[in-house]
């Protein structure tokens, strides 16, 4: 049993099947990639693991429990976190209480009234949001406004926001669309570390295959709404069937 | 000192400190000279407004400042504070304390229904959802429709609610006084000190009225600095990212309109106490407009911002609209005839009546020159004072404060 479970997910938008019987298993402590060409389904089915969409048929089950027909914000406190393709990060506060926010979400939960309670007094959460600052090298950065910062460094911090919660479940859609190949290096170095350093389950949705290869432990290819295949980088590369959905028939 | 820090501590002493000498202050100009006669704004009547406004906009900007929704219908909950003050002033008695507990009781109740349906929506689909509410409320005060539906009186109309001398007040003891009062304080009773040719009136209902507006900035100051500020802020800033951090906007939201609509009743629970009269007049729309443009004027997402606006547009209501030619062809007396007649018929616009175009004015260029309002206005003016004192190292550590403390 992996510690994600999608069994025999459907969604259909219209006249349009996004996904069809989609089967996905997500061992804990691996990184797992999802890709495919355009339109694969990939997007579709994460928004149906963080509660954005809910499918028309089929199981979604983490940790034992289903997250459907649960809120965004209660899937979170289930333990998923979720990495965005253009970094959402709260742009007007500053870097330190962005770190801060989830701090308190994963302390005192999805609310809580502590409106007479004073923010510098909170010194294990102070401490807490600066240690993952540091783990991020942005710790300089602390008082800088948010939307002040390089994309990279979004990226950096939105990571940290999510990281600082220590969630059992990291998603991450496209971590590195639009990048320069130098952002996009950084991003993986990033990944790679956070990895290594922490006992992590990632999910991994991208398009770039230099992505997928440095850090996927496995990988599933999706293609018109259906997962293909679902096996080591190694075994992907020379597959036949990977080739047929990037490239089209004619040329196999 | 009080759980504040230092920067907020001073701000919070210097306004205890201006509301408690404002009767002195707003009173520069002896009485009866032509300038005392025009530009003094130290009599009770309009310092009551000055504070009780400012308690209204304090609460709005915990609403509107931190997380961004415009309630368009604000006033509906300063009506609806002082509909349920005058009650408790014709069932019980004269004494405020059950008036202003029933008056912010009443607006929570109120913002607590209101919220959850307007809430639904954000932009400008929440403010058109608050501001039909606050218009319905107002037709039903106006109709006194639940006066009606009942067989009886509960907002009298277009007559506006009073306590008449045949009204229950059961409380009511023989000696009691016949107006307001606190526990026999009268609240219009006043003592007036005579300085030289000066005048200064302290009143008890006015420093009642500071008090709680004092108390009031206290406790916005606590939200500001406190978790769900933060959170409240975030919710301005990124929906989404709330939502996927693991926090429910819901809640802070409504909590947030609720203490901003309480805040409300209590400044319509003391405008009642001030004067035991009220009418639906008070929920109307411009009423509401009233409050957002104060909010803007003195600088939306500042602490101080609101007293600011609430002071300038009260200031400007009483004072500009007062000015007649006559009193304008005092002043120009000096200059030959010609230029005193033009000057005045320049002016002449901007003046009496026409006090809301002088207001317009410095709207526009309050909104255009100064986005943070009047607030910014004193900042800017401030760091051009100390720019020839300080170095560049300072400058640089000033602007990182400024970063630390977005919402000051």
């Amino acid at each position: 049993m992996g510690i994600l479970e999608v069994k025999g997910v459907n969604k259909r938008f219209g006249g349009l099947q996004a996904l069809g019987n989609v089967n996905l298993s997500v061992q804990e402590n691996t990184c797992h990639a999802i890709i495919g060409p355009n339109g694969a389904g990939k997007s579709t089915l994460l928004n149906c693991l963080v509660g954005k969409l809910i499918p028309d048929s089929g199981s979604v089950m983490f940790d034992g429990q289903s997250v459907l027909g649960r809120k965004p914000f209660e899937i979170n406190q289930m333990g998923i976190s979720r990495v965005f393709q253009t970094p959402e990060i709260f742009g007007d506060l500053t870097v330190i209480e962005n770190v801060i926010i989830p701090c308190f979400a994963k302390r005192d939960g999805a609310f809580r009234m502590h409106a007479f309670e004073n923010v510098s007094q909170e010194k294990a959460i102070i401490e807490q949001a600066e240690a993952i600052l540091a783990d991020v090298n942005m710790l300089e950065k602390r008082n800088m406004h948010a939307a002040s910062l390089s994309r990279g460094d979004k990226r950096r911090l939105e990571m940290a926001m999510c990281l600082v919660q220590e969630p059992r479940l990291l998603l991450l859609d496209e971590p590195t669309a639009g990048m320069a190949r130098a952002d996009t290096n950084n991003t993986i170095d990033l990944l790679k570390e956070i990895k290594e350093k922490r006992d992590i389950t990632m999910a991994i949705i991208e398009h770039d295959m230099h992505v997928v290869f440095s850090l996927a432990d496995r990988i599933t290819v999706l293609a018109q709404g259906t997962p293909l295949v679902e096996e080591t980088p190694e075994n992907i590369k020379g597959h036949p069937k990977v080739r047929e959905a990037y490239l089209g028939e004619a040329q196999v | 000192m009080l759980g504040l820090n230092s920067k907020d501590l001073r701000l919070f002493l210097i306004v205890v400190v201006l509301t408690i000498a404002a009767p002195i202050l707003l009173n520069p100009f002896p009485v009866e000279s032509s300038l005392g006669q025009s530009f003094n704004a130290g009599y009770p009547a309009l310092l009551q407004r000055f504070v009780i406004f400012g308690l209204l906009v304090i609460g709005f900007n915990i609403l509107f400042g931190l997380t961004g929704y415009l309630s368009f219908g604000h006033a509906a909950f300063l009506g609806v504070g002082s509909f349920a003050a005058v009650w408790m002033f014709k069932l019980l008695s004269y004494n405020i304390v059950p008036a202003i507990i029933l008056s912010v009781v009443v607006a929570g109740l109120f913002s607590v229904v209101i919220g959850f349906v307007a809430l639904r929506r954000s932009g400008i689909y929440f403010s058109i959802l608050t501001l039909a509410f606050a218009q319905m409320m107002y037709s039903i005060a106006y109709s006194d429709l639940a006066g009606k539906f009942f067989g009886t009186v509960v907002t009298n109309g277009e007559t506006g609610l009073q306590v008449y001398n045949d009204d229950p007040q059961i409380l009511l003891g023989a000696g009691d006084p016949k107006v307001p009062h606190l526990f026999g304080l009268e609240m219009n009773a006043q003592s007036v000190v005579n300085i030289g040719g000066w005048q200064f009136t302290f009143q008890n209902g006015y420093y009642l009225s500071a008090l709680f507006m004092i108390l009031g900035f206290y406790l916005s100051i606590r939200i500001f600095r406190s978790p769900m500020g933060m959170m409240l802020r975030a919710i301005k800033s990124n929906q989404t990212r709330m939502n996927y951090t693991g926090l429910n906007t819901k809640p802070y939201m409504l909590a947030a309109f609720v203490i901003s609509g309480m805040y409300a009743g209590l400044a319509g629970g003391l405008l009642a106490a001030m004067d035991p009269l009220t009418g639906a007049e008070r929920m109307f729309w411009t009423a509401s407009g009233e409050i957002v443009v104060m909010s803007i004027l003195g600088g939306v997402g500042t602490l101080i911002g609101p007293i600011v606006g609430a002071g300038v547009i009260k200031y400007l209501e009483n004072i500009v609209s007062k000015i007649n030619d006559g009193i304008l062809h005092g002043w120009f007396s000096v200059f030959p005839d010609w230029l005193d007649n033009f000057l005045v018929t320049i002016i002449h616009p901007f003046i009496g009546k026409g006090w809301h175009l002088t207001l317009g004015l410095l709207f526009m260029a309050v909104v255009i020159f100064l986005p943070g309002g009047l607030v910014e206005g004193g900042q800017r003016l401030g760091k051009l004072f100390r720019r020839g004192k300080t170095t560049e190292a300072e400058e640089a550590a000033d602007a990182t404060r400024q970063r630390n403390t977005p919402a000051e």
